[in-house]
């Protein structure tokens, strides 16, 4: 990307910019969605979990301050080369952005559930995992910022390590579940906290793809370092089998 | 007049001298072309294949050589002295810049439309048979149709059809410039070179070129210059970056327009410098 030469015309120039501030302010501000509600969830703060889902309408009007921006810079200054793919991923990262709102919305909302219930299980897991998918958050949205495609590749490749986590905390929480039925709503609902968490890593990956494209032009392979495996596994009871 | 009653699909079309080829494949090839105007080296060891039925934009700010390019393809720079080209331009295995190459039979084969409309004081019809008659004896019933066939294709045939005989002076901008292309490709060129064709022309005449020009490169093929980015985005299925004299980039319009690989093309067409 030419960064050391400016455009002659200086208000695109300065919309350009202005588009890389929104999209910083809605990415801090999901990022900050991320980490309460981890932080909810993990110190059973339910005021935290509160102000967590208040700032989902916040994300969604940022989301459609951008979109409705980067139109009207597609309509107004028809983009090219490094700028339309800008522009363009743009309006795809805020969509991103939005979904891991929602995600972190959706697990502050279960944690206020679960701080109603008794918790045989450890979070020690799930702290684990929310704490290497904001950091990987933190560093796409850097990547974004900085218009760093080394920065997109890391986040790109660590996601392997999120799903790890993801399949360990799955099977340790269908054990919890088998041992003892009442559990069941507990961990049903930290399934889908653990779910949420390993999706908004998968968003991370998409933007650091996007910004990736964005800066270089190039897109990265079709094959991602994936470890969820939760959707293949079968759990064979040995008691009935025989 | 006889051929305004004649049903448009009534009327044959004159048999393309590049027909039998294959769309895409090279039409005209330039190879290590370079060119002077006296001691100033304009255009530096150029090389590009011009792709048969296949549209190509040249681009680049001003002064860079891509009209300079345009006129060496249908030598118009023999009009001028101390003005000289060497390397290679082939077209059908004809090098065009040879000395020995017959001027007039060029230009029948590579016509060239202006940035201005430059119609002849004359009639419409007087304007689009005045090339024809300097390459071919034709009879009246074959030149009306001629007319009819070259006003057709480009796009004025149903606005001029009853007043063929009335001063083309008296038209628009952007007929006169259709016009300019009727008698260009009356001749039935191979190439046709449009430089800046539609930079005089309001936004809806503008458009209306573009279409042509989607149009005729079934027929022909053709080499535009603009210096309207999103003209080149749209006409050209490939685009050829100029810069001091030099090819800078050529690729599919797509893929200049959305990553180029070269630096100076991406900060010419976004605008940071030119």
């Amino acid at each position: 990307m030419a960064e050391d030469t400016k455009h002659i015309v200086t208000s695109f120039e300065v919309d350009l910019q202005k588009l890389r501030d929104m999209i910083a302010v809605m990415g801090g501000l999901v990022e900050r969605a991320v980490a309460d509600a981890t932080k909810a969830l993990v110190n059973h703060d339910a005021e935290t979990a509160a102000r967590v889902v208040a700032m989902d309408p916040q994300i969604d009007a940022e989301e459609r301050a951008v979109d409705q921006f980067a139109v009207k810079l597609l309509a107004l200054r028809q983009p090219v080369a490094d700028d339309l793919r800008q522009v363009v991923a743009a309006l795809k990262v805020i969509t991103d952005l939005e979904r891991i709102g929602d995600y972190a919305a959706n697990v502050a909302k279960r944690s206020m559930v679960l701080n109603k219930m008794a918790s045989p299980y450890s979070l020690s897991g799930i702290g684990q995992m929310a704490g290497l998918v904001q950091q990987n958050l933190k560093t796409v949205i850097d990547a974004v910022g900085e218009a760093d495609p080394q920065k997109a590749i890391s986040v790109w490749r660590a996601d392997q390590a999120v799903d790890d986590l993801y399949n360990t905390i799955f099977r340790e929480l269908i054990t919890y579940m088998m041992e003892d039925p009442r559990s069941i709503t507990g961990c049903t609902h930290l399934l889908f906290i653990a779910k949420n968490l390993e999706r908004i890593g998968d968003h991370a990956t998409n933007i650091a793809e996007l910004t990736y494209y964005a800066v270089t032009g190039e897109t990265l392979p079709d094959f991602r370092p994936k470890g969820d495996q939760t959707s293949a596994y079968v759990h064979i009871d040995s008691a009935s089998q025989e | 007049m006889e051929i305004a009653s004649k049903m448009m699909s009534e009327v044959p079309a004159p048999v393309m001298p590049n027909q039998s080829e294959r769309a895409g494949s090279v039409k005209v090839s330039i190879r290590n072309l370079n060119f002077y105007y006296g001691e100033n080296h304009a255009l530096k060891n150029i090389n590009i294949d011009y792709l048969d039925r296949k549209t190509t934009a040249m681009i680049g700010p001003s002064g860079c050589g891509k009209s300079t390019l345009l006129r060496i393809l249908n030598r118009m720079y023999d009009l001028y002295p101390g003005q000289r080209a060497e390397g290679e331009v082939m077209l059908g295995g004809q090098n065009l810049i040879a000395p020995d190459v017959d001027l007039n039979r060029l230009r029948s084969r590579v016509g060239m439309v202006f940035q201005k409309p430059t119609p002849f004081p004359k009639s419409i019809y007087e304007n689009v048979v005045f090339g024809v008659r300097l390459h071919e004896k034709l009879s009246k019933a074959e030149m009306d149709e001629r007319v009819e066939w070259a006003l057709t294709r480009a796009a004025l045939w149903n606005e001029v059809k009853d007043r063929l005989n009335t001063s083309a002076i008296g038209l628009s901008g952007g007929q006169q410039q259709r016009l300019c292309i009727a008698r260009s490709i009356a001749v039935r060129p191979e190439v046709l070179l449009l430089d800046e064709p539609t930079s005089a022309l309001d936004p809806i005449s503008t458009l209306k070129i573009e279409e042509l020009v989607d149009e005729l490169k079934k027929d022909f093929t053709i080499v535009i210059v603009t210096h309207n980015m999103q003209q080149a985005g749209r006409c050209a299925d490939q685009v050829a970056f100029f810069y001091l004299g030099e090819l800078v980039e050529v690729g599919s319009s797509s893929q200049i327009f959305t990553a180029p690989r070269e630096r100076r093309t991406q900060e010419y067409i976004t605008g940071r410098f030119g």
